[in-house]
């Protein structure tokens, strides 16, 4: 299932900009985390794809097709929610709660017995101690548990997550970050994922998406944001010290993650080539052995795609920004 | 050891009276509370999805309640004569308030993350409603009836004054002829009616409450 946001903008009744013209798109069997300090938009961005935010302009697809178009219930039931205030049902047993999607959706009772069964083995609860209980049994590393795999008992293709674990003290929370890395590795749902954690976005993202005032400042992925923070604002977001360390590693960036386009007026016939995919530790070795000034990238069919110079490829290595020039 | 003598004549004496009054009263609280519980549970579950009018309608309600009860009789006298119509009528207004207010603050008071997440699931409005807001608010709306119902024994005792009857009858005339012993055979009947009816809302309250709350 592949999400995607078209020029999504939300203004609210009272004028303020949530999110502010943003596109990006997830895709099928990702997890992607949206994270930025309170007020970027991100919990707003993520509602907007269950509907629970209407969107004010622009569009959402859901594998092409046009989630204004969907009935929102029919939508909704197709798509696992999980929360912060985790939201159990309190009158409700554990069995009742997690088989409340397939009931809805009209499931065999011998079906979703079953799949509550599984589920809660999967998360390490044992059914025939915990099914009969109610949440307010449980502590609240558990009532997540179950919050998650309520949004996973309808087997939904995509699951969205706000905030979910940042209610749990620290261990929990650990706990369920590392349970849902592993879960992903075997149910490969596409997850849009909410935090203002960076070490729980580092974590757990195949994806990130930095978002500030309901803009998308950076996507990336968790090794490349930190190796390559797109301005300040990301890269004191990320953390000094991270991007420091991550420096350290810097020439183990891929060619074309920093290549700039070719402009026309360059000079080709003299400088050295590299194919795309070698790393910056590879790109210094050439330019230093051939005195150039700069190296031309090329793609996959030996065609130019990009060029590197010399003072871009210092700064990089060095960890300065582009912005310091 | 003579007063007591003296009450029990009294109330051997009197024992028609005592309990043709008693089923008078028992008619018009009961009645009385029916029909305020079907007028305020839809109402309240209304409003809490409404909650711009909210205020209003649980204001005018708050009002009504202010009416001294004796001048509220007194006021539909003029309007609607006497009678037990008047007296219904008069106990139905008082019992309104504790009801709605009861039915809104538990319907409203549940927790928005629960509600989050039945909308999130896909659940319509209805299943909502009935499935999470209902169940979880039955114990206030129980208490707001137990409320009501206390209350509405209690007032019920100045049906008298628009020929409705009930307990006060007996009261009144006690207190007429200057007859203590008869001012508390019908007192006692009115406060243990009040008891009974509150300990067998307050057992239902709890049965209505759902097994995983407060536990």
């Amino acid at each position: 299932m592949l999400i995607s946001f078209n020029n999504v903008t939300k203004t609210f009744e009272d004028g303020t900009v949530a999110v502010d013209d943003v596109s990006f798109t997830v895709k099928k069997g990702k997890l992607i985390t949206l994270i930025g300090p309170s007020g970027c938009g991100k919990t707003t961005t993520m509602k907007m794809i269950n509907k629970l935010i209407p969107i004010s302009s622009g569009t959402i697809t859901i594998d092409g097709n046009d989630i204004s178009t969907e009935n929102d219930v029919e939508l909704r039931r197709n798509i696992g929610y999980v929360i912060q205030r985790i939201g159990l049902l309190p009158h409700m047993t554990i069995e009742e709660n997690v088989s409340l999607v397939p009931k809805l959706k009209g499931w065999k009772k011998k079906d979703y017995e079953k799949k509550v069964d599984d589920l809660l083995d999967m998360v390490g609860l044992d059914p025939n101690v915990y099914k009969k209980r109610y949440p307010l049994e449980l502590s609240g590393g558990q009532q997540q548990r179950i919050g998650v795999i309520r949004a996973l008992a309808g087997e939904p293709p995509i699951i969205l997550m706000d905030e979910p674990f940042s209610a749990l003290d620290p261990i929990s929370r650990e706990q369920l970050q590392d349970e849902l890395k592993l879960l992903q590795k075997n149910i490969h749902k596409t997850i849009v994922f909410v935090t203002h954690d960076m070490d729980e976005a580092l974590k757990i993202a195949d994806e990130i998406v930095v978002m500030k005032d309901g803009r998308v400042e950076q996507i990336a992925t968790p090794t490349k944001l930190v190796q390559h923070p797109i301005n300040d604002f990301v890269r004191s977001f990320v953390g000094d010290d991270r991007v420091k360390k991550a420096s350290g590693s810097r020439g183990e960036l891929l060619a074309d993650t920093i290549m700039q386009p070719i402009q026309a007026e360059v000079e080709l016939n003299n400088l050295p080539e590299i194919s795309s995919k070698s790393n910056l530790h590879e790109v210094a070795n050439i330019m230093l052995s051939k005195q150039a000034e700069a190296i031309i990238i090329t793609a996959e069919d030996g065609k130019p795609t990009g060029i590197i110079e010399k003072n871009q490829l210092l700064k990089e290595l060095a960890g300065i920004q582009k912005e310091v020039q | 050891m003579d007063a007591i003598q003296v009450f029990l004549e009294t109330i051997i004496s009197r024992q028609d009276l005592i309990v043709e009054r008693t089923i008078e009263h028992l008619y018009l609280s009961f009645v009385a509370i029916l029909v305020a519980v079907a007028i305020s549970l839809p109402l309240g579950i209304y409003i809490s999805r409404k909650r711009k009018v909210a205020e209003f309608y649980i204001g005018v309600t708050a009002v009504l309640q202010t009416i001294p009860s004796l001048a509220l009789f007194g006021f539909l006298v003029p309007v609607l004569g006497i009678g037990a119509t008047t007296a219904l009528v008069a106990l139905i207004i008082y019992a309104l308030l504790p009801i709605l207010r009861n039915t809104y603050t538990g319907i409203t008071g549940v927790d928005e993350g629960i509600i989050e997440a039945g909308e999130g699931m896909g659940m319509t409005k209805r299943q909502i409603l009935w499935k999470i807001q209902l169940p979880l608010s039955l114990p206030f709306m129980m208490a707001g009836v137990r409320t009501a119902t206390v209350l509405t024994v209690g007032v019920a005792t100045l049906a008298t004054f628009v020929g409705a009857g009930g307990l006060g009858d007996v009261i009144w005339r006690g207190l007429q002829s200057w007859n203590n012993s008869l001012v508390l055979a019908g007192a006692i009947p009115v406060a243990l009616m009040a008891l009974v009816f509150d300990f067998i809302l307050k057992t239902v309250e709890k049965k209505v409450t759902p097994k995983g709350i407060n536990s």
